[in-house]
């Protein structure tokens, strides 16, 4: 059982917001999701998926890439052929 | 190179682009017009995923299939609609409108890959290409009355679909005929090594219609509980069908399947928190006020540009994969994962085939389906062979309450081909 604190937490940590409009009916169907996959606790063993495939990785060597205009064209901020974000600290 | 007029009435609205004028090269497709779904690149074209968060995002590049249509000479006559990201199964989850069921306006065409299919069904395009994660190509092939082919996982490259849950979703074909899905299919197949994922398994095949000692399971969970006694009908007569021309069936069962859509619906989420964290207002998108702080910033841009569904199957991955969570929730869906493909490859020492209904009911009514947990179990018949990674394809088998019915043929790993052949003999004994 998630409680409306619970969905607002995820919600931060998601960093998708969430209104107080919605926070409700967000936790009333987060619960009766969850409740449905709690069939998964019947689930017996450890273990996990197996693939035929080995992973793959390329020599470490210089290739062609994107122009830098061709990679600026969608971003929305820009300050001196660079792509501006926001501030970390 | 030459071009095309392409200007379709799209009174059901399944595109959300259209290329007016797309030029073309010679070869195989040369000069037919192929719609792409909005979650794959397209240089020069705007592609969106049905999302606000991509409006006006043009790729710099073309995604690895786009380029073999091109190769091959089709005309990329524009982009389709789509449930945003692919989270969905109505096509309803479009953040610019849903696509009508050519077949009945009032109902939705299936989704995620909804445009796809009422733009084969409503005449616009002979064949298109879809994605599927948990059964958006076979889902909406199925309400439509078209044929979608989900690949053998690793056979199509995934080079520039814009990712959703990556270990569940494959780019394949979909058409008016099991030979167009087939023709589609041999141009987008093989290896790429862009993904690292991708086999090197070209599809080189022409669809044959003998199925004489052909073996089919059935599997009793496909017309079990939840399933619509019309639906189930139709599709025990169509299987009926094969077996007038040689094929056997055999009774089955999954016992997996219990778990199959807890363990699809997890899995699926855990990629897609991590999958759309890119999208941030940063390198595209709608901008990022970068006065604020990272986190206040980010929240701004992603509470007002993503759509309900998709914060909410972010939301549950978040929450799935968070610290004390993980071992109840992730690891046991990969439990559960693995045990659905061992059941599939017990079945399969077997059979040649497993064949049943694709959805369990027909195409919903617009607005129908409010609550987000009845729409995730309408995926329970499709889920399996995303779980699994086999193919599987849907083709039209008859109607009930005069909508199409889709009949589900899934395979072994890598045996696309008899998949198709077992279509192409039901489509040619019945047309």
């Amino acid at each position: 059982m998630v409680t409306e604190k619970d969905v607002q937490h995820i919600a931060e940590l998601a960093d998708v917001g969430i209104g107080a409009g919605e926070l409700g009916s967000f936790t009333h169907q987060f619960n009766a999701i969850l409740e449905y996959f709690d069939i998964l606790d019947r689930v017996e063993g450890t273990g996990g998926v197996t693939h035929e495939l080995y992973n793959i990785l390329r020599e470490d060597e210089v290739e062609p890439s994107l122009p830098q205009d061709d990679v600026l064209k969608n971003a929305p901020v820009q300050e001196d052929g660079f792509i501006k974000a926001p501030r970390v600290m | 190179m030459t071009s095309i007029a392409f200007g379709p009435d799209d009174r059901y609205h399944a595109f959300l682009t259209v290329c007016g004028k797309p030029s073309h090269g010679a070869g195989k497709l040369a000069g037919v017009p192929v719609a792409v779904k909005d979650n794959i690149s397209t240089a020069g074209i705007e592609t969106t995923c049905a999302s606000k968060i991509l409006k006006g995002y043009v790729p710099p590049y073309d995604a690895h299939v786009v380029g073999l249509l091109k190769q091959a000479g089709a005309a990329i006559a524009g982009k389709t609609n789509m449930d945003e990201f692919g989270m969905g199964t109505t096509t309803e989850n479009s953040a610019f409108g849903p696509t009508l069921n050519p077949c009945d306006t009032g109902r939705v065409p299936g989704g995620s890959s909804g445009g796809s299919a009422a733009a084969i069904a409503g005449g616009m395009v002979r064949m298109a290409l879809g994605t599927d994660t948990g059964g958006s190509i076979r889902c909406p092939a199925a309400f439509c009355g078209i044929v979608g082919l989900k690949p053998t996982y690793g056979r199509v490259s995934r080079y520039g679909l814009i990712a959703y849950a990556n270990s569940l979703e494959q780019i394949g074909p979909m058409g008016k005929t099991v030979g167009d899905v087939s023709t589609l299919m041999s141009v987008i197949a093989g290896y790429d090594r862009h993904d690292s994922t991708s086999r090197d398994k070209p599809y080189a095949h022409t669809p044959k219609a003998d199925i004489k000692g052909l073996k089919i399971g059935i599997p009793e969970e496909y017309f079990g509980k939840g399933v619509d006694s019309g639906v189930a009908e139709v599709v025990k007569k169509a299987i009926g069908r094969l077996e007038d021309l040689g094929a056997t069936t055999v009774p089955c069962s999954i016992p997996s399947m219990e778990y199959a859509l807890a363990a699809y619906y997890v899995t699926c989420t855990c990629e897609a928190s991590s999958n759309l964290a890119r999208f941030d207002g940063v390198r595209y998108g709608p901008a990022a006020d970068t006065k604020k702080s990272w986190h206040d910033a980010y929240q701004e841009v992603r509470s007002a540009a993503f759509g309900t569904e998709v914060r909410r199957r972010i939301m549950l991955g978040t929450f799935a994969l968070s610290s004390g969570y993980y071992g109840k929730y992730y690891a046991k869906a990969q439990v559960a994962r693995e045990n659905v493909k061992k059941d599939f490859l017990r079945i399969f020492r077997d059979v040649d085939v497993i064949a049943g209904p694709t959805m369990p009911t027909i195409a919903f009514r617009l607005k129908e389906k409010s609550d987000p947990l009845s729409m995730y179990l309408a995926d329970i018949l499709t889920v399996p062979a995303n779980l699994a990674g086999i193919p599987a394809i849907s083709l039209p088998c008859g109607t009930s309450e005069g909508m199409p019915v889709g009949l589900q043929i899934m395979g072994r790993h890598f045996e696309d081909e008899r998949v198709i052949d077992v279509a192409y003999a039901y489509e040619q004994a019945v047309s």
